[in-house]
């Protein structure tokens, strides 16, 4: 007799089993429908095969796994696919989910199956896909898919098959074993081959199930599968405490049994096994316990995955008004059922229909004196009554101590409190909460991370601006210099008392300075002043456009710090029309010539002219910046791969095309009052050339045609999905982790593409 | 068709907090016996007393709460205050004593902190407390067992007992026959040998182990804690644990029971409220350590510090000091002795940080 340990913790609960073993596995006659959600196991969705109206066959496969954690499910018997629509499926929340559903033709006709003569001549690789292939997963209540638990990396030394079923009332699983003992057997051999033949096969059964026991012994002989007994104490069936029970080995916090050396499977999963591979079967039914007070008859099922629980329970004799509550699974572990319109899936073990007076409604709570039955209870050597205390509290830190994440909600501490403390579905809320948190700290850490990007980025090109204008300055130094050596004495004393201090003085000054040594062409000096005053301009309007650019998030301060450099910037600007017409009145007295006086005051004229049409400019650069954002946003946004961050962009991409309008009739609005000075004939100055040019720029693209701006926005739309695509194939190369961020992005940015060119077309016509 | 949504567990156990109260109430009877049997009916009047202040005084502060009264009365948890206060009252002590008492438990140490579960201190012991240091001799006059009592006088009848605790039902006043206890014979003893003093004093000669009636008392409430242990209201940890560090403590001191030695450790087991307090004091779920490693270090600390208060201290017994100094370092205790969670290296302390984890 192999040595057992003992659970830590555990209570007794009425097991109530004896009521469902009556009589032998039923069947129930075909339902009128069956409603199969898509996922009924832990994972990924799997993909949708199948479109309504088509007919299938019994076992064809509706939807097949989509990545590793996936399973598929399949056609529980030959008919019509009359919906996919949602359907509220099982579970606590009593949410509704993507199902199919089929209406039977009556015939339960089987597709083709492929059964194995003898697995030993498969590699275990194969089998285990046609465990994928068949929807296989844990039907113990977990639903983790099967084929994924089988093909662990580490070594397994042991594999366990839990037959333990340690929840009172459930008896599906003791009913298959002393009805198919044989074929439970077949299937633990072919996971033992599938495992690499481990050192130690055991079956963990409480001890009562006597009958079970006796069944599958015969079939154990001159095979190295042992049968280990133990006494029977709730929750020991826990795959942990189950592993604790047989090998005294602990599963280690936040890692697998597979880290010790152990794979564990459910009997029914077992038995799921056996018929994929040697009957080439999939998943489509289950054995399933009807019980309870409320039902005349309590007896186990042959249930077709998708039939309804009210067609289960009618042809039990139930009692609606007898029924306060309706349970799927335990008393222990399992959730109540809003209504009878809900599907069996791969885990509904056991459906428990009870009377008022066999789980009486739970009485208020009384405080806690914390007794400390519920630590005596746990099964993971927590504190439940401190883990209440802080639940209350929301005290997350505390809780975190406490491991509450340890808590397997095995409900052991809630059974045996004497207040009637819910405490499970208090660890449940906390554990919510917590997760919620840690949630979104990911989402704000990113979004910090990505602003702090963002500002390293802009104070990178803020660097480098500063340099260029370091350079130019030093070039303009550089130029008054040669200029000085060249000039004569009379001109140097204006200009000598003034310091060089900023480089739009320095410009002003180099500029007049040219002008003053080439006095003797008028024409000469004209242009050189002009030139310095643009340049003078430019760098107002650079401080504007650093000004537009600036993040709509950047703070008070900084968007304080580039008016206060505009304002400094027009006051230099100022400063230089002064200095030009102070350089005007020594030229007009030491020179008669008439035209000599024009020319500085037609260069101030054009200053001044510069000045009022700047804010038309302003304008022109705030909608192409604008542009350019609102490009950048579309394409972050096309990126994104987080719900609310999609949100958030998406309110920014609006936000900015408003501006963007806004600017933009802003621009249409002024022309009028432009065309005065850019009328004004003089043409030789190139000054009023380029604002002419610029101004035809911005009404043609404001009275450009809807068609033109559609071809414009088509082939942008086309640069960026080339991009897009290219990154995705790189993406795709590199095995990144956000291919499929990418790929939805490039699918959106093909469907605006689509979308721009039929309305392109629609236009044509 | 209107189900109900529930959470799991759906299955619940019958017992509820009422039922475990009683199941204290019940496992205390022995010890009242054995006190009722040796010391007259001055502990009967004082649980009575003590229980008619304790249920009025939490009904009137229930109503000042506005929470119903009725609700909260059916827990028993003020009863099984009043229960213990009034066996560790000295018999016959007047009626004022155990009306201050009582409602200081209930109304200060219970209810101003929150009520039944939030209270830090145990209401009884805070009760006692606060009679011991305000009314000395009344606190200190233990009456003499009755097998002691001098020829020719007899045990008090139930009218005297009461004539005793209310004065004014008789203007005259009749006074108790007072004697000292156990411990205050080895606290006062100075010239004799520990044999010679058992030889001496009918208190141990006309006993069987340690100490006339007291021996008999502590054995019925010994009776009534392993009731209690058997139908799992607590585990063993604490009382054990204090049991063993008062053993260790005295022997320790035994001093081959010459004239300077503080009595044998039988002695200690079998005076006083020790019995009382390892069962029924050390045990209060609300007021002790959490986990069972903190329970042994709750009270094998209390058993020292009642040894220390014992021998060293002003007070002849120190159950209700010891336990409520123990009371404050409480939730020190919970901090480092949480039990290592099933799948981790190790345990981890209460106010670890999350970025300290890792084990």
């Amino acid at each position: 007799m192999r040595k057992v340990w003992d659970l830590i913790g555990g209570v007794h609960v009425p097991e109530n089993k004896h009521q469902s073993v009556q009589s032998s596995i039923g069947t129930l006659p075909m339902p009128k429908e069956l409603v199969i959600p898509l996922t009924q196991h832990m994972g990924a969705p799997p993909k949708l095969l199948v479109a309504k109206g088509e007919k299938v066959l019994k076992g064809q496969v509706l939807a097949e796994p989509k990545g590793f954690v996936s399973a598929g499910v399949h056609a529980p018997t030959s008919g019509v696919i009359s919906a996919i629509s949602d359907h509220p499926i099982p579970h606590p929340s009593g949410m509704a989910a993507r199902c199919l559903t089929l209406i039977p033709d009556g015939e339960d006709r089987w597709v083709e199956t492929k059964s194995l003569e003898d697995y030993r001549e498969h590699s275990p690789e194969e089998l285990l896909n046609i465990i994928r292939q068949s929807g296989i997963a844990g039907m113990g209540g977990a639903g983790f898919p099967t084929a994924v638990k089988l093909s662990a990396r580490q070594p397994i030394s042991t594999l366990i098959i839990n037959a333990t079923e340690c929840e009172p009332y459930i008896t599906a699983d003791d009913m298959l074993m002393r009805e198919r003992p044989q074929e439970i057997v077949e299937g633990i051999k072919i996971l033992a081959y599938i495992l690499g033949e481990p050192d130690e096969i055991l079956i963990g059964i409480e001890d009562n199930k006597p009958e079970a026991y006796e069944a599958l012994e015969p079939y154990l002989k001159d095979t190295n599968i042992e049968l280990v007994e133990f006494p029977t104490r709730y929750p020991s069936g826990g795959e942990k405490q189950l592993i604790q029970i047989l090998t005294d080995k602990e599963v280690p916090n936040e890692g697998l049994p597979a880290d010790v050396g152990i794979v564990c499977q459910n009997i029914g999963t077992t038995y799921a096994v056996k018929r994929a591979i040697q009957q080439g079967e999939p998943l489509i039914s289950r054995v399933t316990t009807v019980t309870g007070k409320a039902c005349q008859t309590n007896r186990n099922y042959q249930v077709l995955i998708g039939t309804h629980i009210g067609h289960l329970l009618e042809h039990n004799g139930f009692d609606e008004s007898q029924c306060p509550r309706l349970v799927m699974g335990g008393p222990m572990m399992g959730f109540t059922l809003k209504d009878l319109n809900i599907p069996v899936v791969k885990t509904t073990n056991c459906i428990l229909a009870p009377t008022a007076e066999e789980l009486p409604t739970p009485p208020p709570a009384q405080p806690c004196i914390r007794c400390g039955m519920c630590a005596e209870a746990c099964p993971a050597s927590l504190l439940p009554q401190q883990l209440f205390w802080y639940a209350r509290s929301q005290n997350h830190e505390r809780l975190e101590a406490h491991n509450l994440f340890d808590c397997i909600e095995c409900g052991a501490c809630s059974y045996v409190c004497p207040s009637n403390i819910p405490l499970v579905q208090y660890y449940r809320s906390a554990k919510g909460d917590m997760r919620k948190l840690a949630q979104e700290k990911i989402s704000s850490d990113r979004a910090r991370e990505r602003f702090e990007f963002h500002q390293a980025r802009k104070e990178k090109e803020e660097a480098a601006k500063l340099a260029k204008r370091e350079a130019r300055k030093k070039a303009a130094e550089q130029a008054r210099a040669k200029a000085a050596a060249n000039e004569d004495g009379s001109t140097e004393g204006n200009i000598s008392g003034k310091t060089a201090s900023s480089p739009a003085d320095d410009i002003i000054k180099a500029a007049m300075a040219r002008a003053e040594a080439q006095k003797a062409s008028p024409e000469d000096q004209h242009e050189k002043l002009k030139r310095g005053i643009t340049r003078a301009e430019s760098h107002v309007e650079s401080v504007q456009k650093r000004l537009d650019g600036l993040d709509p998030e950047a703070t008070d301060k900084q968007r304080e710090q580039a008016l206060a450099a505009i304002e400094d910037a027009q006051l230099r600007l100022n400063d230089a029309q002064q200095k030009l017409a102070d350089l005007k009145l020594p030229s007009t007295r030491s020179a008669s010539d008439s035209s000599m006086s024009s020319t500085p005051s037609s260069a101030e004229k054009m200053v001044m002219e510069k000045i009022q049409a700047s804010p038309k400019e302003a304008l022109e650069k705030k909608i192409a910046t604008l542009k350019e954002r609102i490009g950048v946003t579309e394409e972050k946004l096309a990126e994104a791969d987080d719900e609310s961050l999609r949100t958030a962009l998406q309110n920014g991409l609006d936000k900015q095309q408003t501006k963007l309008k806004d600017a933009e009739q802003q621009l249409a609005e002024t022309p009028d009052q432009l065309e005065a000075p850019t009328a004004t004939p003089e043409t030789e100055d190139a000054a009023s050339v380029a604002i002419a040019r610029a101004q035809a720029n911005v009404t043609a693209q404001a009275s450009m045609s809807d068609e033109d701006k559609l071809k414009a926005s088509v082939e942008s739309l086309q640069n960026r999905l080339k991009k897009a695509q290219k990154k995705l194939t790189s993406a795709e190369a590199e095995g990144s982790e956000h291919i499929d961020a990418f790929r939805t992005g490039v699918e959106k940015l093909q469907a605006k593409l689509a979308a721009a060119e039929t309305q392109l077309q629609q236009d044509a016509k | 068709m209107a189900l109900l949504k529930l959470t799991s567990p759906h299955a619940h156990t019958a017992q509820s907090t009422a039922n475990v109260m009683q199941l204290v109430l019940l496992a205390t009877i022995p010890g009242v016996l054995a006190l009722t049997v040796f010391f007259g009916w001055g502990t009967l009047i004082n649980i009575v007393l003590a229980s008619i202040v304790a249920v009025s005084s939490e009904a009137a502060v229930m109503r000042l709460r506005k929470r119903p009264v009725m609700v909260y009365l059916k827990d028993y948890s003020a009863l099984l205050t009043a229960m213990l206060l009034g066996l560790a009252l000295p018999p016959l002590a007047p009626w004022w004593i155990v009306l201050v008492g009582t409602g200081f438990a209930i109304v200060i140490a219970k209810q101003l902190y929150g009520g039944l579960g939030y209270n830090p201190f145990n209401p009884a012991m805070v009760g006692y407390v606060v009679l011991l240091i305000s009314f000395p001799v009344q606190m200190t006059a233990w009456p003499a067992p009755l097998p002691l009592y001098p020829d020719g006088s007899s045990a008090p009848s139930l009218w005297q007992s009461l004539q005793m605790v209310l004065p004014f039902l008789n203007a005259e006043g009749i006074d108790a026959f007072t004697a000292a206890t156990p411990l205050d014979t080895f606290k006062h003893n100075t010239g004799l040998l520990v044999e010679q003093l058992y030889q001496k004093d009918p208190l141990f000669s006309r006993a069987n182990w340690a100490g006339i009636g007291w021996e008999w008392a502590n054995l019925g409430f010994l009776a009534g804690g392993c009731f209690l242990l058997y139908r799992r209201v607590f585990t063993w940890h604490a009382p054990v644990a204090m049991l063993g560090a008062l053993v260790v403590c005295s022997a320790l001191f035994y001093d081959g029971g010459s004239s300077s030695s503080h009595g044998s450790p039988l002695m200690h087991l079998l005076s006083g409220a020790t019995m009382l307090g390892a069962f029924f004091i050390v045990t209060d779920p609300v007021t002790s350590a959490t986990s069972n490693r903190g329970r042994l270090i709750y009270g094998a600390l209390i058993g020292v510090l009642i040894f220390i208060i014992r021998s060293w201290g002003s007070y002849p017994d120190a159950v209700a000091f010891a336990v409520l100094l123990m009371n404050f370092a409480a939730p020190l205790i919970d901090n480092y002795t949480l039990p290592r969670t099933y799948g981790h290296k190790k345990s981890r302390r209460a106010t670890e940080k999350a970025t300290e984890k890792k084990d």
